[in-house]
């Protein structure tokens, strides 16, 4: 394979899982703009996703793909409960207390997951796993292409959601000024809860889109979320638009890195932007 | 009023009591309650809360072992230099990090972030013995070695660091960088309109912190006798670092030490009967941790009367 082509490749592949980056990273952005919650349990829901997707494939036979419409409203609702009664009462905690509630969860859900299902890698075999298309010398991963597909139409139905429902804006509105909401009527504990559990879902959603490529493991969740850290805030805290944009960054600066760097080296690049990110740029690079 | 100085006495004469077992656990409660008072000084009393001091652990793990294991250096002499590799490492990140404000969420992130790097480049190097690890080879065990072929002197060893750890954080509460500290923590801008110079006294925390976390490093490299970057340099072992303050009380002077004694009793003996089964250790960490933000969120010294009125009324 000559360079060119070499580069190409990267670019493309850095843009299919830039896409599934991105959609991990709403969440997480929307959970931390209306709440100012950092969730450090995300990852865990993610994982989540994949079990759930890995289970109905494997016990019923059904699709990874047909698999979103239980994982989505699963994580909804787990995102729901887990906001009411973990997250409420430390809402106006210090925030060292919220990180260690949120590293408490992230400890419990993915350790009981070792305890019911050992941590053994689980990988779902469908058919069409390793089905490609070539575009000249370009190998176009399908599973890949659908996921990132997918994860940019959820991304967009979300941004449209809160732009122009009712409930959306209501989020919004939370978001930008809690005690302006509180004043106009907003039931803000019930946005925090509806907030939560949106993020918990795309996430989730994320964990079913990878499934077919990816193994799942109890901890498989810390390799993407923390790549979705570094997204949240490069594009900046609760900015969906900076969220896609930053996520197809980062999926192309991974991949054009691991020609470069092997192994897990690449991933110091990626920690070192996050904190030349936190030290410079801590409100995103979309803003002014 | 004399409870904690008999209690401290009595510890004196464990080890002719206890088994080997029991040393162990008591051995762990010290470790853990020694690195939990350096932990407390950036994280309790300068209210900068690192989830990076694995990075400190690891580099006075690594330090002593490697300078005793390649070059027969004693791993006392060891212990200082790694301490003082440390307070340069803490130095020059709470140096950047402060200088550019960084505080709350993002400075607990960018300790993360921190931690992983070293963690990575420690996998990857493998002059310091990469993903396996050093093993710290055995001699004729003395005291100048730190080597030991009982459990006793290292019971003593670690208990002593204990104390030295209560001492340092009390003189620096009664100290002027304790005050300086403490009115950071409640209010920054207060603070810095009162005259306060936030970034050096924030320096002086994350440095003074790394430099005895680093010690606590080599003694449990000594003590285990090998090490590895998944474990002694991981985000994993600042959790473990965290955890005991955040039960007993967060910038109290006995909060941490009560957090072990409670904790780490617990662990070992759920480790021992529970140890088939992996992650029910963990899990039940995550429980407490998450019990312990809902209903104890200033931690049992200070929202259980009982422990209250031990602990706080005489020293603090």
């Amino acid at each position: 394979m000559d360079t060119t082509t070499l580069i190409l490749q990267a670019l493309v592949s850095g843009i299919l899982n830039g896409g599934i980056y991105a959609l991990v990273a709403i969440g997480l952005t929307l959970i931390w703009g209306v709440m100012n919650i950092v969730n450090f349990a995300h990852g865990s829901m993610m994982m989540l996703g994949m079990y759930i997707s890995y289970w109905l494939f494997t016990l019923l036979g059904i699709d990874p793909y047909l698999s979103l419409l239980f994982s989505i409203p699963l994580l909804f609702l787990f995102g729901l409960v887990t906001e009411k009664f973990l997250i409420e009462p430390v809402l106006d905690s210090q925030p060292f207390i919220q990180v260690v509630l949120t590293l408490g969860l992230m400890l419990l859900v993915e350790n009981l997951i070792t305890i019911f299902f050992s941590p053994d890698y689980k990988a779902v075999t469908v058919s069409y796993a390793s089905s490609t298309f070539g575009i000249g010398g370009i190998r176009v991963h399908i599973p890949r292409l659908l996921a990132s597909i997918a994860a940019t139409v959820i991304t967009g139905l979300l941004y449209m959601f809160l732009k122009k429902t009712d409930l959306g804006k209501a989020i919004r509105a939370a978001s930008q000024q809690k005690d302006g909401a509180l004043l106009v009527g907003i039931d803000v504990r019930r946005i925090y809860m509806i907030s939560f559990g949106i993020g918990a879902a795309s996430v989730g959603a994320a964990g079913s889109l990878v499934i077919p490529f990816f193994y799942a493991e109890p901890h498989v969740g810390l390799v993407f979320v923390i790549i979705a850290f570094v997204i949240v805030v490069m594009g900046g805290f609760g900015n969906f638009v900076g969220a896609l944009i930053s996520g197809f960054i980062i999926g192309i600066a991974e991949s054009m890195g691991a020609i470069f760097m092997p192994g897990s080296t690449k991933q110091v690049i990626i920690f070192g932007l996050f904190i030349l990110l936190l030290l410079f740029k801590p409100a995103g690079l979309l803003e002014k | 009023m004399l409870w904690l100085p008999a209690a401290g006495v009595a510890l004196l004469f464990l080890p002719l009591f206890g088994g080997d077992q029991f040393l162990h656990i008591m051995i762990m409660v010290f470790l853990y309650a020694y690195l939990g008072s350096c932990w407390n000084i950036l994280g309790g009393y300068g209210g900068q809360f690192s989830i990076g001091h694995g990075v400190f652990f690891g580099v006075g793990a690594y330090t002593s072992s490697l300078l005793f294991a390649r070059l027969g250096i004693s791993p006392w002499l060891g212990m200082l230099a790694g301490g003082f590799l440390a307070a340069l490492i803490g130095l020059g990140f709470g140096f950047v990090a402060f200088r550019f404000g960084l505080k709350g969420h993002f400075f607990a992130l960018a300790t993360i972030a921190f931690c992983k790097v070293m963690e990575i480049i420690a996998l990857n190097w493998e002059f310091i013995g990469g993903a396996v690890g050093i093993v710290i080879p055995p001699r004729n065990p003395s005291f100048f070695i730190f080597q030991f072929s009982r459990k006793a002197p290292f019971y003593y060893i670690m208990y002593g660091f204990m104390l030295l750890s209560i001492l340092i954080v009390f003189l620096i509460n009664r100290s002027k960088i304790g005050l300086y500290l403490a009115a950071i923590r409640e209010d920054e801008d207060a603070a810095k309109a009162l005259g306060v110079n936030l970034l050096k006294y924030k320096v002086y925390a994350i440095t003074i912190s790394a430099f005895f976390t680093a010690l606590g490093g080599t003694i449990y490299a000594q003590y285990l006798t090998y090490i590895d970057p998944t474990f002694t340099l991981s985000v994993g072992i600042s959790i473990e670092i965290i955890v005991r303050p955040i039960l007993g009380g967060v910038g109290t002077i006995m909060g941490p030490i009560l957090g072990a004694f409670i904790l780490d009793p617990l662990a070992e003996i759920s480790r021992n009967f529970l140890g088939g089964y992996s992650g029910v250790h963990l899990a039940s960490y995550g429980a407490l941790l998450i019990v312990c933000c809902i209903f104890l969120p200033n931690g049992i010294i200070n929202d259980i009367p009982f422990f209250a009125r031990i602990f706080r009324s005489h020293i603090e």
